[in-house]
């Protein structure tokens, strides 16, 4: 049970104690929240003597009539939106006008109710705002912790984990059928496609895997002393049997004279990133030009592509979880979608920044620029 | 009698294959588009007698898009609409009541992995 303080701005002290009379002994319970609310109440005959009692006791509703002595209620309106009370309103007046309505909304009023009311209706109005109060103390919650956006992943990761399922299961249940009659051969492209949907579904879950220590942070850091030149090609020799399929070509440069300190499989994993991207995402016959340039503390990471480009709207988009750029030119090329947020997660831990250069139909480059 | 042409789009390749297949299999001719923008296109070029979208493509509501251009276009043509959506979202959707139709131009709203038979059935009805 949690308790909502409700304060009462109105000159008429009937009005104040048939109010506080009504919602005393009132309970507002929802089957599905799990706490119901009461109500502590506060009085007040005039704005300002309700503004210092916002001030002071930090009410969650305020019932504001809007015909008082000093200050009107819609000035006291207006200056609880500019300072931004985190309060709800609701006007009380029996002026209802159309005019005041309008101002009242546009200053964020929660609703109305007209002079005079009935136990019923002034309840029903409570009712309404609490539910809306806690719903917003919920959202707000989640936010803080961070489960909305765990809530989206999952969901996304689900549809991204089903659509293979429901793919492997689709040519299962053809081949069951002997759809295509009684020949293996004939489904030797549906076992294909099946066993890279299945190869798809791996990749995406050691990705995940990945991006989950890194966000656990369980993943524990070794700094030492690393010769960058020597990771980039550690990288290089994982990717070759990949570049070589392609006739691609992988070219190394650096000016780098000294050791950087960092994680050396953290490295490993940028580099890993940049170069398959660069490889996956290339023409054949391609090339691949990877450049480290040093200049202080600060190490830069180029690598770019003769690949096939993007256009400027998805280069925004790249850095979002799932997000695979989808174009006649990549719906052939498999992908968890998750590379680039692991690599910007990796990136971030060096206070590094990622910049894009994409000509459509050119090629890319990835500058990536660690400070240690 | 002519044999009747239908439209699928889907952007999973392996789901466009296995319907294709099937629809074909029920006699139909059959034009694949593996995006929105590809099934707008023949919407006009390949002239279909019937449409089956796949709900979520390049845009969240890419099904929804392309039945109301197809309606706009021919409102005679039956739009099915084919989505995993529910089972994801818990968002139900279905093309029953008049209010329905009147947002959502489709004829039918089907769950992903409907089973060959139903899906001739339905195709049947609305042809």
């Amino acid at each position: 049970m949690s308790t909502l303080k409700l304060l009462i701005v109105d000159d008429e002290p009937g009005i104040r104690s048939g109010i506080t009379r009504i919602l005393r002994n009132y309970r507002v319970d929802y089957p599905f929240l799990n706490e119901d609310f009461t109500f502590n109440i506060l009085e007040a005959e005039t704005a300002e003597i309700g503004l210092d009692l916002i001030k002071s006791e930090k009410p969650d509703i305020v019932l504001l009539d809007n015909k008082l002595p000093g200050m009107s209620g819609i000035e006291l309106l207006e200056i609880i939106r500019k300072e931004h009370f985190d309060v709800y309103v609701m006007m009380i007046t029996s002026f209802a006008s159309l005019d005041l309505a309008v101002r009242a909304t546009k200053n964020g009023a929660y609703n109305f109710i007209p002079k005079p009311f009935t136990p019923n209706e002034l309840k029903t109005a409570i009712n309404d705002i609490s539910k809306h109060l806690f719903l917003k103390r919920v959202t707000r919650k989640m936010q803080e912790t961070g489960k909305e956006v765990r809530f989206q992943f999952l969901s996304v990761l689900s549809h991204e984990l089903k659509s293979p399922l429901n793919a492997i299961d689709g040519y299962l249940k053809l081949m069951k059928d002997k759809q295509l009659g009684n020949n293996l051969d004939d489904y030797s492209e549906m076992i294909e496609r099946s066993m890279i949907r299945v190869k798809g579904m791996r990749n995406l879950i050691l990705d995940l895997l990945d991006l989950t220590k890194l966000e656990s942070g369980k993943k524990i850091q070794h700094i030492e002393s690393v010769n960058l030149r020597e990771i980039a090609q550690i990288a290089i020799n994982t990717m070759e049997p990949m570049a070589i399929q392609q006739n691609i070509k992988i070219f190394l440069e650096s000016n780098v004279q000294t050791n950087i300190q960092a994680d050396a499989d953290e490295l490993e994993i940028i580099f890993n990133n940049l170069i398959s991207n660069a490889v996956k995402y290339n023409c054949e016959n391609g090339s691949v030009f990877i450049n480290l340039l040093q200049e202080g503390n600060t190490f830069i990471i180029k690598v770019k592509d003769t690949g096939i480009g993007m256009e400027a709207s998805d280069v925004e988009k790249l850095f979002h979880e799932f997000t695979r750029i989808r174009n006649d030119k990549t719906k052939h090329i498999s992908g968890s979608g998750l590379g680039l947020s692991i690599l910007q997660k990796m990136v971030n831990k060096y206070n590094g920044e990622i910049s894009v250069n994409s000509v459509w139909g050119e090629g890319t480059e990835f500058i990536v620029c660690l400070k240690v | 009698m002519e044999t009747k042409r239908i439209l699928i789009a889907d952007d999973d390749q392996d789901l466009l294959f296995q319907m294709k297949l099937y629809v074909k299999k029920m006699g139909f001719e059959v034009e694949t588009a593996e995006s929105q923008k590809e099934a707008e296109e023949k919407l006009n070029s390949y002239n279909p007698h019937l449409c089956i979208f796949d709900l979520m493509m390049e845009n969240k509501d890419s099904g929804f898009i392309l039945s109301y251009k197809s309606k706009k276009k021919n409102p005679n043509v039956p739009v099915i609409i084919v989505s995993a959506v529910t089972a994801e979202t818990g968002m139900n959707f279905s093309s029953e009541t008049d209010s329905d139709h009147t947002w959502m131009k489709a004829d039918l709203f089907l769950e992903k992995n409907v089973r060959a038979d139903q899906l001739h059935r339905e195709i049947s009805k609305l042809l």
